[in-house]
């Protein structure tokens, strides 16, 4: 990328190597956002519509895990996936599927215990008329989920957010290859350490710019379906 | 059509409900049997919200059983309960009635047709495609109607249904309510309305602190109460 | 309804995921462990695309210090090792986790300072630079990350005589970081940092920052390159990894390294010992 240039023109110029920067952080983050949503709702509303011993220290663990340093979820997923790892032989260190994982174990916590709470508050409204309709314990996570979804939607952008805006973790296990694993953050990381400071917070705004539309097109389809169904 | 095994009679044997230190049921002991509409009344907090849980399954008792048609425990298969408050899924009034269906374990390709049936019984056919959520509170307790018919229930229990509705919604709710009853479904329905009672009863439950005070066809308990309790309450008074 | 959205989405997951899974074995490139400042000055950003149209290989760099970089090496997590910090690399063969080392390239290190120079080092040679820096308790940034520089650094201050590691300092400041944070925090603090002659030439925010001491013959900076031993790990794309090394030492490569140019400057000079043709 060349360094003369603001972030911004590069935009207009059209600049093949941002392009493609863009294009994997947003491959991987929402990679792992869908990922997560597919682990971490089924989990959440089952920890809300099930009792069992050890329930409270689950809750509060998995509030707390939330806030799980990405560095740190970084490094154990490099450790795991080293060759001298145990899953060494994968052979994907380094690469764009080793920072889905990282990333999908850093959102499934945030993912999971917003699910818990919404489903929970949910259930207390629908208990009475689900349990008279006699549905199916899997039938109530289904039917609560989905009549939750734009209280979910809300969890889905807290985890894209997370994913987006994190930097250790696929800096760790992606080693910020030039063409290859280089994503927005790292880029940012990057270019400030070389002291290309205006470019830096050039491909910062550019990477805030994209997290914005993306939240406005979360809450179109939002109004656009809730008028929809109400 | 499913296996039909009856629900009825639905007999209490003694049966108590205690929360903590409070008794709400005091050892009931009655039967449902088919036949016309059973009206329970009675002043706040007499119980008749937990006797309809009781005898829908939804609420156990602390002393005491539950037998549906001979049998302690019993799916809901072929019961429903209206809730004073409905829940509307948030998706459409058709998509609703497709969901109680869809429960009750209608083939999938039937679901519609029988959608469309059961509004159209309830007089919501113009509104199916609405999004539930946004029905008036009338139309919203029609459609939960819809849901519990959809369910083919031989017993369908009502708790103070029309307790938020202007004249006009119960008269439509009263109306559905009427013709399930003379399609043969036995309804149970607690009610805070004499006029209501005197337009759908058959025979009346009359509660007092849990327990029954007095049980008679609806004539002869609105004009002819046999209990002091019964004739404080028809005459308006405090029943403490 | 809901449950074609979940097929939707889950269709949706395992297709970006399949998107981003890496080649099959086949693929033909190789995983390079090196120093920030090879990748800083953009030398790999010129060099690499030439080997690819010679070899038709992807050379994935991973940037990090010396130190670190023959970490990961050792992990097994790289083919190539590409660094400057030749006792270092020494080892790393001796431990069996290379094939053999071969000199590349040297730039040389030179001592930053603030144009104000508080320890009045400049036009010095390095040894008494560093006294002074010492006596006077001038700031002193210090890579502190076990990289090239960070050695390079540490065997100055043990030839001027100072005993680096006993002193307590609040005038040598350790980071932990790459040559850019040092210059960053050099520049910010208006203190003397130890830098490598490429990544000063491509650092854009000097601030009040310039050369203060250079030349000196103690300054010399050896890079060099080694295969991760296949012996070790069996993973290693020895044939490609193989060509890559030979490539940088053959007269081709060391050509290209010294056409690499910023501003006029050449930032690497190369010195590979030459091969009978």
């Amino acid at each position: 990328m060349s360094d003369q240039f603001s972030a911004w023109q590069l935009i207009i110029n059209g600049d093949a190597a941002l392009f493609a920067i863009v294009r994997l952080s947003l491959a991987v983050s929402l990679s792992a956002v869908a990922l997560a949503a597919l682990i971490g709702m089924p989990l959440g509303a089952l920890i809300a519509l099930t009792r069992f011993p050890g329930r409270s220290v689950l809750v509060v663990l998995l509030n707390a895990m939330m806030g799980l340093p990405p560095v740190v979820v970084g490094l154990a997923v490099y450790l795991l996936l080293s060759r001298s790892g145990p899953l060494g032989a994968m052979g994907i260190l380094f690469t764009p599927t080793a920072m889905v994982i990282a990333q999908t174990i850093l959102i499934v916590p945030i993912i999971a215990a917003l699910t818990r709470q919404t489903i929970e508050d949910l259930w207390a409204e629908y208990r009475d008329e689900l349990t008279a309709m006699d549905v199916s314990p899997a039938g109530r996570m289904a039917t609560l989920l989905w009549d939750a979804r734009f209280s979910l939607l809300t969890a889905l952008l807290a985890g894209f957010g997370r994913a987006a805006a994190e930097v250790g973790a696929v800096m760790i296990v992606g080693g910020n290859i030039d063409g290859f694993t280089r994503t927005m953050t790292t880029a940012v990381a990057l270019e400030t350490s070389k002291g290309n400071l205006p470019l830096a917070m050039g491909l910062g705004l550019v990477l805030v710019a994209i997290v914005l539309a993306i939240n406005a097109a979360a809450w179109g389809t939002r109004v656009w379906s809730e008028r929809q169904a109400g | 059509m499913r296996a039909t095994v009856s629900d009825l009679p639905l007999v209490l044997d003694g049966v108590s409900v205690r929360a903590g230190a409070a008794t709400i049921l005091d050892s009931l002991s009655l039967s449902i049997t088919p036949g016309a509409p059973t009206l329970i009344v009675g002043p706040n907090g007499s119980g008749k919200t937990t006797l309809l849980r009781l005898l829908m399954g939804l609420a156990v008792p602390s002393v005491g059983s539950v037998s549906w048609g001979g049998r302690t425990e019993s799916k809901p298969v072929r019961r429903a309960f209206l809730f004073q408050r409905p829940v509307m899924l948030r998706r459409t009034a058709a998509a609703n009635v497709v969901y109680a269906l869809a429960q009750a374990g209608a083939p999938r390709r039937e679901r519609a047709a029988r959608a469309a049936a059961l509004l159209e019984r309830v007089g919501l056919a113009d509104l199916a495609q609405r999004p539930a959520r946004k029905l008036s509170g009338g139309e919203q307790q029609r459609l939960a109607l819809a849901r519990a018919l959809a369910r083919d229930p031989e017993i369908l229990l009502l708790d103070e249904p029309t307790a938020s509705l202007d004249p006009a919604a119960t008269r439509g709710v009263e109306e559905i309510v009427l013709m399930a009853a003379q399609s043969g479904i036995k309804i149970v329905m607690a009610s805070h309305d004499l006029g209501q009672v005197r337009r759908l009863a058959g025979e009346v439950m009359f509660m007092v602190r849990g327990a029954l005070c007095e049980r008679a066809p609806s004539a002869d308990f609105l004009d002819h109460p046999s209990t002091p309790e019964a004739a404080a309450f028809l005459r308006g008074d405090l029943v403490i | 309804m809901a449950s074609r959205l979940l097929s939707l989405a889950s269709a949706l997951a395992f297709g970006a995921l399949a998107s981003l899974a890496p080649a099959s074995a086949q693929d033909r490139s190789i995983v390079v462990a090196s120093t920030t400042s090879t990748q800083d000055t953009g030398l790999f950003g010129y060099l690499l695309p030439l080997f690819k149209a010679k070899a038709n290989i992807d050379v994935k760099v991973i940037a990090q210090g010396t130190g670190q970089a023959l970490d990961t090496a050792r992990r097994g997590d790289a083919d190539v090792v590409f660094v400057h910090a030749s006792s270092q690399e020494e080892k790393f063969v001796a431990d069996g986790f290379g094939v053999k080392r071969f000199d590349v390239m040297y730039n040389d290190f030179v001592l930053i300072g603030p144009k104000s120079d508080p320890a009045g080092v400049k036009g010095k040679d390095i040894e008494t630079a560093l006294k002074a820096i010492q006596s006077k308790a001038a700031p002193f940034v210090s890579r502190g990350d076990k990289s090239g520089t960070h050695s390079a650094e540490l065997a100055l201050w043990k030839l001027a005589g100072v005993d680096i590691a006993a002193i307590k300092r609040p005038w040598y400041r350790e980071i932990g970081q790459g040559m850019g944070p040092a210059l960053n925090t050099a520049g910010a603090m208006n203190g003397y940092v130890l830098s490598d002659r490429g990544t000063w030439i491509s650092f854009k925010n000097r601030g009040d920052l310039e050369i203060a001491v250079e030349g000196d013959r103690w300054l010399f900076n050896q890079y060099g390159v080694m295969l991760v031993n296949p012996e070790k790990f069996p993973s290693v794309k020895k044939e490609f990894g193989q060509a890559f090394v030979d490539w940088l030492v053959s007269a081709e490569g060391q050509a290209a390294i010294a056409a690499y140019k910023i501003d006029g400057l050449q930032l690497f000079f190369p010195n590979a010992e030459k091969k009978g043709s």
